[in-house]
Protein backbone atom coordinates (compact mmCIF):
# COMPACT_ATOMS: atom_id res chain seq x y z
CA UNK A 1 0.00 0.00 0.00
CA UNK A 2 1.54 3.49 -0.69
CA UNK A 3 2.09 5.70 1.81
CA UNK A 4 0.00 9.03 2.28
CA UNK A 5 2.36 11.96 1.36
CA UNK A 6 2.66 15.55 3.77
CA UNK A 7 3.64 18.63 1.58
CA UNK A 8 6.88 19.42 3.55
CA UNK A 9 8.23 22.17 1.34
CA UNK A 10 6.05 24.34 -1.72
CA UNK A 11 7.44 24.64 -5.15
CA UNK A 12 8.65 28.29 -5.01
CA UNK A 13 10.80 27.47 -1.44
CA UNK A 14 12.26 24.20 -3.44
CA UNK A 15 13.02 26.52 -6.28
CA UNK A 16 14.35 29.23 -4.24
CA UNK A 17 16.52 26.21 -1.95
CA UNK A 18 17.79 25.30 -5.58
CA UNK A 19 19.02 28.94 -6.40
CA UNK A 20 20.62 29.46 -2.63
CA UNK A 21 22.51 26.09 -3.30
CA UNK A 22 23.50 26.95 -6.53
CA UNK A 23 24.69 30.60 -5.55
CA UNK A 24 26.57 29.00 -2.34
CA UNK A 25 28.49 26.58 -4.96
CA UNK A 26 29.77 28.90 -7.17
CA UNK A 27 30.24 31.79 -4.45
CA UNK A 28 32.03 29.42 -1.98
CA UNK A 29 34.27 27.85 -5.29
CA UNK A 30 34.80 31.24 -6.39
CA UNK A 31 35.74 32.41 -3.28
CA UNK A 32 38.02 29.86 -2.38
CA UNK A 33 40.15 30.44 -5.12
CA UNK A 34 41.29 33.13 -3.19
CA UNK A 35 41.66 31.63 0.08
CA UNK A 36 44.84 29.05 -0.18
CA UNK A 37 46.53 28.74 -3.15
CA UNK A 38 45.94 25.04 -3.87
CA UNK A 39 42.61 26.31 -4.53
CA UNK A 40 42.93 28.88 -6.87
CA UNK A 41 43.17 26.75 -10.17
CA UNK A 42 39.10 26.95 -9.15
CA UNK A 43 38.81 30.91 -10.61
CA UNK A 44 39.11 28.62 -14.42
CA UNK A 45 35.92 27.63 -13.57
CA UNK A 46 35.06 31.53 -13.74
CA UNK A 47 37.19 32.36 -16.94
CA UNK A 48 40.22 32.97 -14.53
CA UNK A 49 41.12 35.05 -11.27
CA UNK A 50 39.98 38.32 -12.62
CA UNK A 51 36.84 37.27 -13.95
CA UNK A 52 36.09 35.42 -10.42
CA UNK A 53 37.46 38.26 -8.58
CA UNK A 54 34.65 40.54 -10.35
CA UNK A 55 31.41 37.81 -10.48
CA UNK A 56 32.25 36.54 -6.59
CA UNK A 57 30.41 39.34 -4.73
CA UNK A 58 27.15 39.37 -7.34
CA UNK A 59 26.95 36.17 -6.69
CA UNK A 60 27.54 36.37 -2.94
CA UNK A 61 24.43 39.10 -3.10
CA UNK A 62 22.72 36.49 -5.16
CA UNK A 63 22.68 34.05 -2.55
CA UNK A 64 21.95 36.38 0.48
CA UNK A 65 19.09 37.58 -1.32
CA UNK A 66 17.82 34.00 -1.89
CA UNK A 67 18.73 32.71 1.39
CA UNK A 68 16.69 36.16 3.07
CA UNK A 69 13.45 34.33 0.94
CA UNK A 70 13.95 31.45 2.41
CA UNK A 71 14.98 33.01 6.12
CA UNK A 72 11.21 34.95 6.35
CA UNK A 73 9.18 31.88 5.56
CA UNK A 74 10.98 29.63 8.21
CA UNK A 75 12.33 31.38 11.25
CA UNK A 76 9.68 31.16 13.08
CA UNK A 77 9.88 27.06 13.02
CA UNK A 78 13.50 27.67 14.07
CA UNK A 79 13.32 28.98 17.44
CA UNK A 80 15.11 27.70 19.88
CA UNK A 81 12.52 25.95 22.90
CA UNK A 82 13.20 24.76 26.23
CA UNK A 83 11.93 21.38 24.14
CA UNK A 84 15.18 21.71 22.42
CA UNK A 85 17.29 21.22 25.53
CA UNK A 86 16.02 18.27 25.82
CA UNK A 87 16.82 16.89 22.68
CA UNK A 88 20.42 18.33 22.67
CA UNK A 89 20.75 16.38 26.07
CA UNK A 90 20.01 13.39 23.86
CA UNK A 91 21.89 14.20 20.32
CA UNK A 92 24.49 11.75 21.82
CA UNK A 93 22.59 9.20 20.86
CA UNK A 94 21.14 9.89 17.82
CA UNK A 95 24.57 10.24 16.80
CA UNK A 96 25.09 6.40 17.24
CA UNK A 97 22.17 5.57 15.49
CA UNK A 98 19.82 5.27 18.61
CA UNK A 99 16.54 6.70 17.09
CA UNK A 100 14.02 5.50 19.21
CA UNK A 101 15.84 7.88 22.43
CA UNK A 102 15.19 11.10 20.87
CA UNK A 103 12.44 13.16 22.87
CA UNK A 104 9.54 14.33 19.92
CA UNK A 105 10.27 17.23 17.76
CA UNK A 106 8.25 19.86 15.28
CA UNK A 107 9.24 21.09 11.99
CA UNK A 108 12.62 20.87 13.16
CA UNK A 109 14.87 19.31 15.64
CA UNK A 110 18.13 21.02 17.18
CA UNK A 111 20.28 20.36 14.75
CA UNK A 112 18.42 21.47 12.26
CA UNK A 113 17.85 24.86 13.66
CA UNK A 114 21.49 25.29 14.91
CA UNK A 115 22.62 24.68 10.97
CA UNK A 116 19.60 27.23 10.20
CA UNK A 117 20.56 29.67 12.51
CA UNK A 118 24.99 29.11 11.69
CA UNK A 119 23.95 29.78 8.26
CA UNK A 120 21.66 32.96 8.67
CA UNK A 121 24.64 34.71 10.83
CA UNK A 122 27.80 33.38 8.56
CA UNK A 123 25.77 34.97 5.29
CA UNK A 124 25.18 38.17 7.55
CA UNK A 125 28.77 38.58 8.16
CA UNK A 126 29.69 37.93 4.68
CA UNK A 127 27.62 40.11 3.21
CA UNK A 128 28.60 42.86 5.74
CA UNK A 129 32.41 42.01 5.62
CA UNK A 130 32.09 41.44 1.93
CA UNK A 131 31.15 44.81 0.97
CA UNK A 132 33.35 46.59 3.26
CA UNK A 133 36.13 44.95 0.76
CA UNK A 134 34.20 44.96 -2.35
CA UNK A 135 36.28 46.81 -5.52
CA UNK A 136 36.05 49.38 -6.76
CA UNK A 137 32.50 50.48 -5.22
CA UNK A 138 32.54 50.37 -1.91
CA UNK A 139 36.03 49.45 -0.77
CA UNK A 140 37.22 53.52 -1.12
CA UNK A 141 34.62 53.99 2.20
CA UNK A 142 36.64 52.15 4.64
CA UNK A 143 40.30 51.87 6.07
CA UNK A 144 42.64 49.78 5.65
CA UNK A 145 42.36 48.86 9.38
CA UNK A 146 38.70 48.21 9.39
CA UNK A 147 38.96 46.15 5.66
CA UNK A 148 41.82 44.16 7.34
CA UNK A 149 39.33 42.74 9.89
CA UNK A 150 36.67 42.42 7.43
CA UNK A 151 38.70 39.69 5.33
CA UNK A 152 39.34 37.54 7.98
CA UNK A 153 36.12 37.61 9.27
CA UNK A 154 34.84 37.21 5.88
CA UNK A 155 37.49 33.93 5.53
CA UNK A 156 36.43 32.71 9.00
CA UNK A 157 31.99 32.99 8.18
CA UNK A 158 32.90 31.19 5.12
CA UNK A 159 34.26 28.80 6.68
CA UNK A 160 31.24 28.20 8.76
CA UNK A 161 29.12 28.27 6.43
CA UNK A 162 31.01 25.40 4.78
CA UNK A 163 30.85 23.35 7.49
CA UNK A 164 27.31 23.90 8.21
CA UNK A 165 26.48 22.86 4.69
CA UNK A 166 28.42 19.86 4.90
CA UNK A 167 26.70 19.22 8.16
CA UNK A 168 23.15 20.18 6.61
CA UNK A 169 24.34 17.80 3.34
CA UNK A 170 25.53 14.82 5.28
CA UNK A 171 22.04 14.72 7.57
CA UNK A 172 19.91 14.33 4.31
CA UNK A 173 22.38 11.44 3.22
CA UNK A 174 22.27 10.03 6.84
CA UNK A 175 18.31 10.27 7.39
CA UNK A 176 16.90 8.07 4.72
CA UNK A 177 13.68 9.66 2.64
CA UNK A 178 14.34 13.48 3.51
CA UNK A 179 15.47 14.49 0.23
CA UNK A 180 12.37 14.43 -1.51
CA UNK A 181 11.37 17.36 1.29
CA UNK A 182 13.61 19.31 -0.97
CA UNK A 183 13.11 17.33 -4.64
CA UNK A 184 9.47 16.70 -4.70
CA UNK A 185 8.02 18.93 -1.63
CA UNK A 186 6.49 16.14 0.36
CA UNK A 187 7.57 13.41 2.74
CA UNK A 188 6.04 10.17 3.67
CA UNK A 189 3.56 9.88 6.54
CA UNK A 190 5.99 7.36 8.08
CA UNK A 191 8.83 9.88 7.37
CA UNK A 192 7.30 12.37 9.99
CA UNK A 193 6.17 10.12 12.58
CA UNK A 194 9.54 9.02 12.43
CA UNK A 195 11.15 12.33 12.86
CA UNK A 196 8.91 15.24 13.49
CA UNK A 197 6.24 13.97 15.31
CA UNK A 198 5.12 16.73 16.73
CA UNK A 199 4.70 18.07 13.02
CA UNK A 200 2.80 14.99 11.64
CA UNK A 201 0.57 15.54 14.39
CA UNK A 202 0.31 19.09 13.85
CA UNK A 203 -0.10 18.62 10.05
CA UNK A 204 -3.09 15.90 10.37
CA UNK A 205 -5.10 17.81 12.75
CA UNK A 206 -5.23 20.58 10.04
CA UNK A 207 -5.82 18.59 6.92
CA UNK B 1 55.90 45.78 -14.81
CA UNK B 2 57.11 42.76 -17.32
CA UNK B 3 57.87 39.18 -16.08
CA UNK B 4 61.50 39.06 -17.03
CA UNK B 5 62.32 35.77 -17.61
CA UNK B 6 64.20 35.96 -14.31
CA UNK B 7 66.24 33.12 -12.33
CA UNK B 8 66.19 34.83 -9.39
CA UNK B 9 63.25 35.11 -7.88
CA UNK B 10 63.63 34.07 -4.38
CA UNK B 11 59.10 34.40 -3.35
CA UNK B 12 56.44 34.20 -5.69
CA UNK B 13 52.84 35.14 -3.95
CA UNK B 14 50.16 32.31 -3.75
CA UNK B 15 52.58 29.78 -4.57
CA UNK B 16 53.89 26.88 -3.07
CA UNK B 17 56.39 25.10 -4.79
CA UNK B 18 60.05 26.64 -4.99
CA UNK B 19 60.45 29.50 -7.20
CA UNK B 20 63.60 29.87 -10.22
CA UNK B 21 66.13 31.00 -8.06
CA UNK B 22 69.22 29.05 -9.36
CA UNK B 23 71.14 32.26 -9.73
CA UNK B 24 72.35 32.81 -5.91
CA UNK B 25 75.40 35.49 -6.75
CA UNK B 26 72.98 38.60 -6.57
CA UNK B 27 74.09 40.78 -3.62
CA UNK B 28 70.54 42.31 -2.28
CA UNK B 29 70.62 46.28 -3.15
CA UNK B 30 69.26 49.57 -1.25
CA UNK B 31 68.05 52.80 -2.17
CA UNK B 32 69.16 55.46 1.01
CA UNK B 33 67.03 58.38 1.03
CA UNK B 34 68.69 61.37 3.21
CA UNK B 35 66.29 63.26 4.36
CA UNK B 36 68.74 66.05 5.48
CA UNK B 37 70.06 66.23 2.19
CA UNK B 38 66.52 66.59 0.67
CA UNK B 39 65.75 70.15 -0.93
CA UNK B 40 62.03 69.04 -2.35
CA UNK B 41 62.35 69.63 -6.27
CA UNK B 42 60.68 66.73 -6.81
CA UNK B 43 63.51 66.08 -9.67
CA UNK B 44 63.01 62.05 -8.81
CA UNK B 45 58.72 62.45 -9.27
CA UNK B 46 59.72 63.59 -12.69
CA UNK B 47 62.49 61.23 -13.54
CA UNK B 48 59.99 58.45 -12.24
CA UNK B 49 57.11 59.20 -14.46
CA UNK B 50 59.50 60.34 -17.31
CA UNK B 51 61.49 56.64 -16.93
CA UNK B 52 57.84 54.92 -16.28
CA UNK B 53 56.08 56.80 -19.18
CA UNK B 54 53.53 58.04 -16.33
CA UNK B 55 51.34 60.54 -16.53
CA UNK B 56 49.21 61.22 -13.20
CA UNK B 57 46.19 63.55 -13.75
CA UNK B 58 46.93 67.01 -13.22
CA UNK B 59 45.88 67.63 -9.71
CA UNK B 60 44.36 70.42 -7.64
CA UNK B 61 46.31 73.10 -5.45
CA UNK B 62 45.74 72.29 -2.06
CA UNK B 63 48.07 74.97 -1.06
CA UNK B 64 51.02 73.08 0.17
CA UNK B 65 53.78 71.71 -2.12
CA UNK B 66 52.34 68.28 -2.34
CA UNK B 67 51.18 67.79 -5.47
CA UNK B 68 49.54 65.30 -5.93
CA UNK B 69 48.65 64.95 -2.33
CA UNK B 70 49.21 60.98 -2.16
CA UNK B 71 50.35 57.99 -4.43
CA UNK B 72 48.39 56.80 -6.85
CA UNK B 73 48.19 54.35 -9.35
CA UNK B 74 50.72 56.60 -11.86
CA UNK B 75 52.72 58.39 -9.07
CA UNK B 76 54.37 55.61 -7.82
CA UNK B 77 56.92 58.43 -5.72
CA UNK B 78 55.52 61.55 -4.33
CA UNK B 79 56.84 64.24 -2.11
CA UNK B 80 55.36 64.76 1.23
CA UNK B 81 56.03 67.78 3.28
CA UNK B 82 55.76 68.44 7.04
CA UNK B 83 56.09 71.32 9.33
CA UNK B 84 56.83 70.08 12.68
CA UNK B 85 57.84 70.82 15.73
CA UNK B 86 60.09 67.64 17.21
CA UNK B 87 61.10 69.84 20.39
CA UNK B 88 58.82 72.95 22.27
CA UNK B 89 59.18 75.65 20.42
CA UNK B 90 61.31 74.33 17.71
CA UNK B 91 59.91 74.68 13.85
CA UNK B 92 60.90 71.98 11.38
CA UNK B 93 60.60 71.63 7.53
CA UNK B 94 60.74 68.10 6.39
CA UNK B 95 60.40 66.35 3.40
CA UNK B 96 60.07 62.70 2.43
CA UNK B 97 60.23 61.19 -0.82
CA UNK B 98 56.81 58.65 -0.20
CA UNK B 99 57.00 54.84 -2.10
CA UNK B 100 57.48 51.54 -2.20
CA UNK B 101 59.76 50.27 0.65
CA UNK B 102 60.46 46.95 -0.63
CA UNK B 103 60.05 45.09 2.36
CA UNK B 104 62.39 42.11 3.46
CA UNK B 105 59.30 40.46 4.23
CA UNK B 106 56.64 42.18 2.03
CA UNK B 107 52.98 42.31 3.42
CA UNK B 108 51.51 42.70 -0.17
CA UNK B 109 52.96 39.54 -1.28
CA UNK B 110 52.01 37.50 1.75
CA UNK B 111 48.30 38.70 1.41
CA UNK B 112 47.98 38.05 -2.33
CA UNK B 113 45.91 35.34 -3.43
CA UNK B 114 47.10 35.44 -7.38
CA UNK B 115 50.43 33.22 -7.92
CA UNK B 116 52.88 35.18 -9.82
CA UNK B 117 51.31 38.34 -9.06
CA UNK B 118 53.52 39.72 -6.60
CA UNK B 119 57.54 38.63 -6.50
CA UNK B 120 60.36 39.14 -5.10
CA UNK B 121 63.95 38.99 -6.65
CA UNK B 122 66.99 37.91 -4.96
CA UNK B 123 67.99 41.42 -4.77
CA UNK B 124 65.62 42.48 -2.56
CA UNK B 125 63.22 44.26 -5.18
CA UNK B 126 59.29 43.52 -5.07
CA UNK B 127 57.36 43.83 -8.29
CA UNK B 128 54.18 44.02 -9.09
CA UNK B 129 53.72 41.20 -12.41
CA UNK B 130 50.13 42.88 -13.91
CA UNK B 131 49.37 40.44 -16.05
CA UNK B 132 48.75 38.27 -13.05
CA UNK B 133 46.98 40.78 -11.09
CA UNK B 134 43.50 39.96 -10.64
CA UNK B 135 42.72 43.65 -8.68
CA UNK B 136 40.77 41.96 -5.57
CA UNK B 137 43.19 44.98 -3.30
CA UNK B 138 44.36 42.19 -0.55
CA UNK B 139 48.05 43.81 -1.11
CA UNK B 140 46.64 46.65 0.03
CA UNK B 141 45.70 45.12 3.44
CA UNK B 142 49.33 43.33 3.55
CA UNK B 143 51.42 46.61 3.41
CA UNK B 144 52.08 48.10 6.52
CA UNK B 145 53.24 51.49 4.42
CA UNK B 146 50.06 52.23 2.62
CA UNK B 147 51.91 52.10 -0.50
CA UNK B 148 49.96 49.78 -3.52
CA UNK B 149 47.54 51.26 -5.23
CA UNK B 150 44.47 50.00 -7.59
CA UNK B 151 43.97 51.62 -10.69
CA UNK B 152 39.93 52.23 -11.78
CA UNK B 153 41.53 52.45 -15.36
CA UNK B 154 42.26 48.32 -15.36
CA UNK B 155 41.49 47.07 -11.88
CA UNK B 156 45.25 46.56 -11.45
CA UNK B 157 47.65 47.56 -8.39
CA UNK B 158 50.65 49.70 -9.52
CA UNK B 159 53.66 51.06 -7.02
CA UNK B 160 57.50 51.29 -7.52
CA UNK B 161 59.50 48.77 -8.40
CA UNK B 162 62.39 50.28 -7.90
CA UNK B 163 62.82 50.45 -11.97
CA UNK B 164 64.20 46.81 -11.80
CA UNK B 165 63.93 47.03 -15.16
CA UNK B 166 67.17 49.63 -14.85
CA UNK B 167 68.14 47.88 -12.16
CA UNK B 168 68.87 44.58 -13.90
CA UNK B 169 70.99 45.76 -16.65
CA UNK B 170 73.65 47.28 -13.85
CA UNK B 171 71.86 51.15 -14.21
CA UNK B 172 70.87 53.18 -11.25
CA UNK B 173 66.69 53.52 -10.23
CA UNK B 174 65.82 56.92 -12.65
CA UNK B 175 64.92 58.77 -9.19
CA UNK B 176 68.32 58.21 -7.76
CA UNK B 177 70.17 59.09 -11.03
CA UNK B 178 68.15 62.56 -10.95
CA UNK B 179 68.78 63.42 -7.54
CA UNK B 180 70.59 66.73 -7.94
CA UNK B 181 71.76 66.73 -4.19
CA UNK B 182 72.87 63.55 -3.76
CA UNK B 183 70.17 62.94 -1.41
CA UNK B 184 69.16 59.38 -2.98
CA UNK B 185 72.06 57.27 -3.28
CA UNK B 186 71.45 53.08 -4.30
CA UNK B 187 73.87 50.09 -3.94
CA UNK B 188 74.17 46.55 -1.83
CA UNK B 189 71.88 46.87 0.50
CA UNK B 190 75.40 46.53 3.01
CA UNK B 191 77.25 49.55 1.42
CA UNK B 192 74.17 51.57 2.48
CA UNK B 193 73.88 50.63 5.49
CA UNK B 194 76.90 51.76 6.28
CA UNK B 195 76.81 54.69 4.70
CA UNK B 196 73.26 55.56 6.31
CA UNK B 197 75.06 55.29 9.78
CA UNK B 198 78.05 57.14 8.85
CA UNK B 199 75.48 60.15 7.88
CA UNK B 200 73.08 59.72 11.05
CA UNK B 201 76.46 59.76 12.57
CA UNK B 202 77.70 62.92 11.09
CA UNK B 203 74.25 64.44 11.93
CA UNK B 204 74.37 63.97 15.03
CA UNK B 205 77.86 65.48 15.76
CA UNK B 206 75.71 68.48 14.14
CA UNK B 207 73.29 68.91 16.79
CA UNK B 208 70.43 66.10 15.49
CA UNK B 209 70.83 64.16 19.07
CA UNK B 210 68.30 61.15 17.55
CA UNK B 211 69.59 61.71 13.56
CA UNK B 212 69.48 57.48 12.62
CA UNK B 213 68.92 55.19 9.67
CA UNK B 214 65.29 53.90 9.49
CA UNK B 215 65.35 50.25 8.44
CA UNK B 216 62.60 48.41 9.98
CA UNK B 217 63.59 45.23 11.58
CA UNK B 218 59.60 44.56 11.74
CA UNK B 219 59.58 43.27 8.53
CA UNK B 220 62.81 42.24 8.19
CA UNK B 221 64.05 45.36 7.10
CA UNK B 222 63.86 47.48 3.78
CA UNK B 223 65.22 48.25 0.84
CA UNK B 224 64.62 51.44 0.52
CA UNK B 225 66.08 53.10 3.68
CA UNK B 226 65.66 56.86 4.82
CA UNK B 227 68.35 58.54 6.82
CA UNK B 228 66.06 60.77 9.59
CA UNK B 229 67.02 63.77 11.53
CA UNK B 230 64.53 62.69 14.01
CA UNK B 231 64.69 58.74 13.77
CA UNK B 232 63.54 58.68 17.53
CA UNK B 233 59.81 60.02 15.78
CA UNK B 234 59.64 58.58 12.47
CA UNK B 235 55.52 59.65 13.01
CA UNK B 236 56.63 63.37 12.39
CA UNK B 237 57.06 62.62 8.53
CA UNK B 238 53.97 59.58 7.84
CA UNK B 239 56.26 56.88 8.71
CA UNK B 240 55.26 54.18 11.25
CA UNK B 241 57.55 53.48 14.04
CA UNK B 242 57.56 49.80 13.99
CA UNK B 243 55.63 48.75 11.23
CA UNK B 244 54.71 45.10 10.95
CA UNK B 245 52.17 43.18 9.49
CA UNK B 246 49.28 43.39 10.61
CA UNK B 247 48.18 40.87 13.23
CA UNK B 248 45.41 39.90 11.27
CA UNK B 249 46.72 39.51 7.84
CA UNK B 250 49.39 37.27 9.79
CA UNK B 251 46.33 34.95 10.90
CA UNK B 252 44.42 34.77 7.84
CA UNK B 253 47.06 34.58 5.63
CA UNK B 254 48.84 32.18 8.18
CA UNK B 255 47.08 29.61 10.50
CA UNK B 256 43.56 30.41 9.23
CA UNK B 257 44.50 28.80 5.73
CA UNK B 258 45.48 24.96 6.79
CA UNK B 259 43.33 24.99 9.74
CA UNK B 260 40.09 26.05 7.24
CA UNK B 261 41.54 23.23 5.22
CA UNK B 262 41.56 20.86 7.60
CA UNK B 263 38.57 21.66 8.93
CA UNK B 264 36.17 20.99 6.07
CA UNK B 265 37.78 18.20 4.73
CA UNK B 266 37.90 16.53 8.40
CA UNK B 267 33.69 17.03 8.46
CA UNK B 268 33.43 15.36 4.99
CA UNK B 269 35.88 12.58 6.63
CA UNK B 270 34.14 12.34 9.87
CA UNK B 271 30.42 12.31 8.11
CA UNK B 272 32.18 9.18 5.55
CA UNK B 273 33.30 7.22 8.47
CA UNK B 274 30.36 7.82 10.33
CA UNK B 275 27.65 6.76 7.85
CA UNK B 276 30.09 3.51 7.33
CA UNK B 277 30.12 2.93 11.32
CA UNK B 278 26.75 3.69 12.40
CA UNK B 279 24.77 4.06 8.90
CA UNK B 280 21.63 5.50 8.12
CA UNK B 281 18.43 6.24 10.11
CA UNK B 282 15.57 4.89 8.15
CA UNK B 283 11.95 4.20 8.39
CA UNK B 284 12.32 0.30 8.93
CA UNK B 285 7.96 0.06 8.53
CA UNK B 286 8.41 2.30 5.23
CA UNK B 287 11.12 -0.84 3.97
CA UNK B 288 8.43 -3.71 5.03
CA UNK B 289 5.79 -2.16 3.01
CA UNK B 290 7.75 -1.78 -0.05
Amino acid sequence: MAQKLLQRYKDGDRLNHWFIALMFFLAGLSGLAFFHPSLFFLSSLFGGGQWARILHPFLGVLMMIGFLGLFFKLWRDNRITPADREWRKHAGRMFRGDKAGMPPVGKYNYGQKIVFWLMFFSLVVLLVTGIMFWRPWFAPFFSIDVMRVAVLLHSVSAVVLILGTIVHIYAVIWVKGTARAMTRGTVTEGWAKLHHPLWHEEQSKSQ
Amino acid sequence: MSSLQSLDVVARSATTTPTPQVRTAVPEVAKLIDESKCIGCKACQVACMTWNDLRDEVGENVGVFDNPTNLTPTSWTVMKFYEVAPQEGSLEWLIRKDGCMHCEDPGCLKACPAPGAIIKYANGIVDFISENCIGCGYCIKGCPFDVPRISLKDSKAYKCNLCTDRVSVGLQPACVKTCPTGAISFGTKDDMVTYGEQRAGELRERGFQHAGLYNPQGVGGTHVMYVLKHADQPGLVGLPADPTINPMVEVWKGIAKPLAVAGVIGAMVVGFIHYMKVGPIEDKAEKEDA
